[in-house]
């Protein structure tokens, strides 16, 4: 009996020594103290040190974009570390390009604050917010693009130059493990500061379009950051040309109600591009800005009109009427939303029109 | 075992009893970080330290505690104890007072956690009855000893990606075979000394 007991005591004992010396060990030597994180020099934020520089951030509410929550496995979270990361770690290595460990660029989620860090974030990502909205509407534009209204329900209000885009938040679902971030343009007024629109397409095995198409019903509770991007409405009288195929149309029709809000009169048209009739959407509220603001004109074009379509409109792709309508382009400016192919084919077009590059502007998706 | 000075199981253990080539521990790592002259290096460093330093714990509580309760049927736990908690300390010691040390270590210090040359060395040391000095250097000569296997072979491999290796012997199955060559040619070291 008693052997029993010294046994148990003996091992008890050891153990409870040496963890008695882990907790020690950890709350003093794995101590960093307070630590400050310089944000593009003015901005100073105070830490807790020996967490990662990512959960840091976020807890100062600044949003780096992240699709793995921290777990350094998508790669998003990188930003510019010019002093105090330390080396670059193994577990970085296979995110960063050569350029990016020449350039200090860093993966935030595996970097830890342990002393003061001096790093450069992009402007619009420090004015990134995360929001927690309901949906209030979720209606089909046509059999596979969905038009969403989410409501901001924390009191707060969203401020972003129309154009930009948002992160979408899905959360795991069946089939559907982690959480995961995919970003949308918001396609509403930037005068509506308590919601936003957004328009998305369905992706077959999509993580986040399956969410919205299969799972997201109205009055369901989303959360989004944002907003980012450096697509939006440059503050100029030049020419406009819109281009949008598909879900391209959400930018431009945010830039279209910022025409509307802030009475910009400028020379400006639409060519939008879609597969049939079944596939065109908010006709009535192109005709609304057709009315309402006095130089815009829509042109929308089918590339495969069938014959139930009666389709009398213009037939072929967005590059078609830029060739065929389109006169001299130099000091015009062109806002291109679309595919990487339609964006490429399309700056081509504008290029040989006589477009300025530096005067096309485009979110690629 | 009383006899033997112990800068001879010092050297002994370096050479005629390496941990890799004479005892076959510590494979585990041997094998997967053995691409690079530089890691191998590393984790080196970080197996003779941690041998040394749990040699000495061990070592104490084994004759101090273990033997005075007669206990000494318990070892193979509080011997993998000490060693989880050895290694997670010092992790945190190097990580905030050598952070230059503790890049270059990496991943390295926790996994060593689990290489059996370093249990190995602790239950060595009590089945041979060596004493405390004897223990120290029996503790840094199989590091030393397990570095130099694990650097040599780095250097081979190195040397070895040029070569027409067949496809199914590439990766883990040529270093198995260098391994035993190199065994081979460690058993020359045998007839000098013999601590086993």
């Amino acid at each position: 009996m008693s052997t029993i007991l010294i046994t148990v005591l003996i091992i008890t004992g050891i153990a409870t020594l040496l963890a008695f010396l882990l907790t020690f060990a950890d709350a003093y030597i794995a101590d960093y103290g307070e630590c400050k994180i310089i944000v593009n020099k003015d901005e100073e934020l105070v830490v807790e040190g020996g967490s990662s520089l990512l959960s840091s951030l976020t807890e100062h509410d600044i949003y780096l974009p992240s699709a793995c929550g921290g777990k350094g496995s998508c790669g998003y979270c990188k930003c510019k570390i010019n002093e105090g990361a330390g080396p670059v770690l193994p577990t970085e290595l296979s995110y960063l390009t050569e350029e990016d460990v020449e350039n200090n660029i860093r993966l935030t989620c595996q970097v830890k604050v342990k002393e003061d860090m001096y790093i450069e974030i992009p402007e619009d990502l420090l004015h990134a917010k995360k929001y927690t909205a309901v949906v209030e509407t979720a209606k089909d534009l046509t059999p596979n693009i969905r038009f969403l209204k989410l409501k901001i329900t924390d009191g707060q209000e969203i401020e972003f130059l129309a154009g930009q885009y948002v992160q979408l938040l899905a959360p795991p679902y069946p089939g559907n493990p982690d959480e995961v971030y995919r970003a949308y343009s918001i396609a509403s007024s930037t005068t509506e500061t308590n919601s936003i629109d957004l328009i998305i397409g369905y992706v077959p095995d999509g993580i986040v379009t399956t969410y919205v198409h299969k799972h997201l019903s109205e009055g369901d509770e989303v959360s989004f950051n944002g907003p980012f991007g450096d697509f939006y409405l440059n503050d100029s009288d030049k020419d406009a040309v819109l281009v949008a195929v598909s879900t391209g149309m959400a930018p431009i029709r945010s830039i279209l109600y910022e025409m509307l809000h802030k009475e910009i009169d400028r020379n400006t048209v639409f060519y939008f591009g879609a597969r049939t009739r079944e596939d065109l959407f908010m006709l009535d509220e192109m005709e609304m800005f057709e009315e309402s603001l006095p130089r815009f004109k829509f042109v929308p074009v089918l590339s495969r009109a069938t014959e139930e379509d009666q389709w009398e409109g213009e037939e072929g792709r967005v590059t078609d009427l830029i060739e065929k309508y389109l006169e001299e382009g130099e000091n015009k400016e062109a806002y291109l939303c679309g595919g990487a192919p339609m964006i490429k084919s399309t700056i081509e077009a504008l290029v040989e029109k006589g477009f300025k590059e530096e005067m096309i502007y485009f979110d690629e998706f | 075992m009383e006899n033997i000075h112990p800068i001879t199981i010092l050297m002994a253990s370096i050479f005629t009893s390496n941990m890799i080539l004479a005892n076959f521990l510590g494979m585990c790592s041997f094998i997967a970080v053995s691409k690079e002259i530089k890691t191998s290096l590393g984790i080196g460093q970080a197996v003779t330290f941690v041998l040394t330093g749990t040699s000495v714990i061990n070592y104490l509580i084994y004759h101090y505690i273990l033997i005075p309760y007669q206990l000494e049927y318990l070892r193979f736990i509080v011997f993998i104890i000490t060693i989880a908690a050895f290694v997670q300390i010092v992790e945190m010691i190097v990580e905030r007072y050598l952070p230059t040390l503790y890049y270059s270590l990496g991943i390295f210090l926790p996994l060593i956690t689990v290489n059996c040359a370093i249990l190995g060395v602790s239950l060595f040391m009590v089945i041979r009855s060596y004493s405390f000095l004897q223990s120290i250097a029996f503790g840094i000569g199989s590091g030393l000893g397990w570095m130099l296997a694990i650097v040599a072979m780095a250097g081979i491999r190195q040397k070895i990606k040029n070569a027409p290796v067949p496809k199914g012997l590439q990766g883990a199955g040529i270093t198995l075979i260098i391994t035993g060559l190199m065994a081979l040619a460690f058993i020359g070291f045998s007839g000098i000394v013999n601590i086993q």
